[in-house]
């Protein structure tokens, strides 16, 4: 199995070294910053926090090529019960609405399961990010299908094609396969089954360097073909961008894509698609509960502005309600084409 | 710059045409842009007609265009590269049925 960036002591799993990848000028290319001023902005600026976006650990049992986390099974980064003690203080907050948990896998965590029924006490919606092949990975995640129905959990699943050869060239060998039984876990106690009111949405990221395709005509491709193949149901699918980070800016670079990747992701700017970038809605929480604008920020470990609430142990919302957002050369992947977040397009 | 015919950033300025004849390039590539649109067929399916296309015109812009974006929306190599053979068979046909016409003139004129 790959190991992590970050266990091989690659240069790039330092964040500066990243950095400075990205923003070198000698790339020729237009700073983020600079080109959404060209259209009337002078930065961006939160509208208030919405999502909670709780990045539990690092631990996966996958490592996948693309993986913006430098996730795999030798990360040992995990969540803490007291950091997740602050983060449900954080969440009491009303305008708080959904918390998204991701990891790594988040299932993972060891008190995992105690924080999803925790969060739902307090009346928010929870979405988890479950990369599906942890439900086979283990007899105890076999259940995993039966406590997220119990606690009404948004299931998000990545599945990068209907196909196992794209899947499994991003994902790892027989992560295709693994996938669909579990998918299929899930549709039999009613996930992405009509009417069934638990939500199944499946994401898709391009194996390769390019950008993803339409997401409706896509979504349309993904319900005929894995109902008619597989029997398989879902809700939505989203359509995300990869990030030039970690090991997918690693790939980029060794593959000789990067200058192309970063035009391409240029060329398909859309300033329709500033306004509704989830960073402005969102803040993320890493495992050691430090605040980022965003889970790529997080990973570039660029914490959010306001230096007096840059920890859950200072959480000032008043103060990150209107922060201004970090912006660096990666943005530019949540602005292509119809734009791209954690709950795909956002631009028509 | 090296002495080509063929320069791969030239697919990037074709827009530049217009600078010559505006009104016509305008004219083309709204065409261009509302053939490619789904109509009774989706934007992927044009996608592969049009790879297929580019490799029997052998034109190299539209072979680098249409392979990217074939396999962006989705199509396996080896969906692309049946449909390389399609434009191969018929490139391949429409030489060897022009063989009836070779064969029309030898018998008209043979003993």
């Amino acid at each position: 199995m790959i190991k992590s960036l970050k266990v091989l002591n690659h240069n790039l799993a330092n964040a500066d070294n990243q950095l400075a990848v990205l923003q070198n000028e000698l790339n020729g290319q237009p700073f983020f910053s600079n080109k959404i001023a060209t259209f009337g902005y002078t930065g961006l600026q939160a509208t208030g926090i919405e999502v909670f976006q709780v990045n539990v650990g690092k631990m996966c049992n996958q490592v996948c090529k693309h993986c913006h986390v430098d996730a795999g099974p030798d990360r040992k980064e995990m969540m803490t019960l007291e950091t997740m003690q602050l983060c449900l203080v954080a969440i009491q907050n009303p305008t708080i609405k959904t918390v998204d948990l991701t990891g790594g896998a988040p299932e993972l965590n060891p008190n995992f399961r105690w924080f999803v029924q925790e969060i739902k006490k307090l009346g928010k919606h929870v979405i988890v990010r479950c990369n599906l092949t942890i439900i086979l990975a283990n007899k105890k995640f076999n259940d995993l299908p039966e406590f997220f129905k119990l606690y009404e959990v948004e299931v998000v699943s990545s599945l990068p094609s209907f196909t196992p050869d794209r899947t499994n060239s991003q994902r790892g060998d027989g992560v295709f396969e693994d996938s669909i039984t579990a998918l299929k876990m899930l549709n039999a106690v009613g996930y992405g089954v009509e009417n069934s009111g638990l939500i199944l949405n499946l994401v898709y990221n391009p194996a390769g360097a390019f950008l993803p395709p339409s997401q409706a005509a896509l979504q349309a491709e993904y319900k005929t073909e894995l109902f008619k193949n597989y029997g398989i149901s879902f809700n939505n699918l989203f359509a995300i961008t990869n990030m030039p980070i970690s090991r997918y800016l690693d790939y980029l670079l060794v593959s000789g894509n990067y200058l192309k990747y970063m035009d391409k992701l240029i060329a398909a700017f859309n300033p329709s698609a500033i306004d509704n970038v989830m960073c402005r809605n969102t803040i993320s929480i890493s495992w050691d509960g430090f605040l980022y604008d965003c889970d790529f920020n997080q990973m570039l470990d660029l914490k959010v502005k306001p230096t007096a609430s840059q920890h859950l142990s200072e959480f000032n919302i008043q103060l990150l309600n209107t922060r201004n957002i970090v912006l660096k050369q990666h943005c530019y992947g949540c602005t292509a084409g119809a734009g791209s977040s954690c709950g795909g397009a956002v631009a028509g | 710059m090296a002495n080509h015919y063929y320069n791969s950033e030239d697919l990037g300025k074709f827009g530049n045409i217009g600078e010559f004849q505006k009104p016509l390039a305008d004219k083309f590539f709204d065409y261009y842009g509302e053939v490619f649109k789904t109509g009774a067929l989706t934007e992927k399916e044009k996608s592969l007609i049009a790879l297929a296309v580019a490799h029997a015109v052998q034109c190299p812009y539209c072979i680098d265009a249409y392979s990217a974006d074939a396999y962006e929306k989705g199509y396996s190599k080896q969906q692309m590269m049946e449909a390389v053979h399609v434009a191969a068979a018929i490139k391949g046909g429409a030489v060897l049925v022009h063989g009836v016409q070779m064969m029309n003139k030898v018998n008209e004129i043979a003993m």
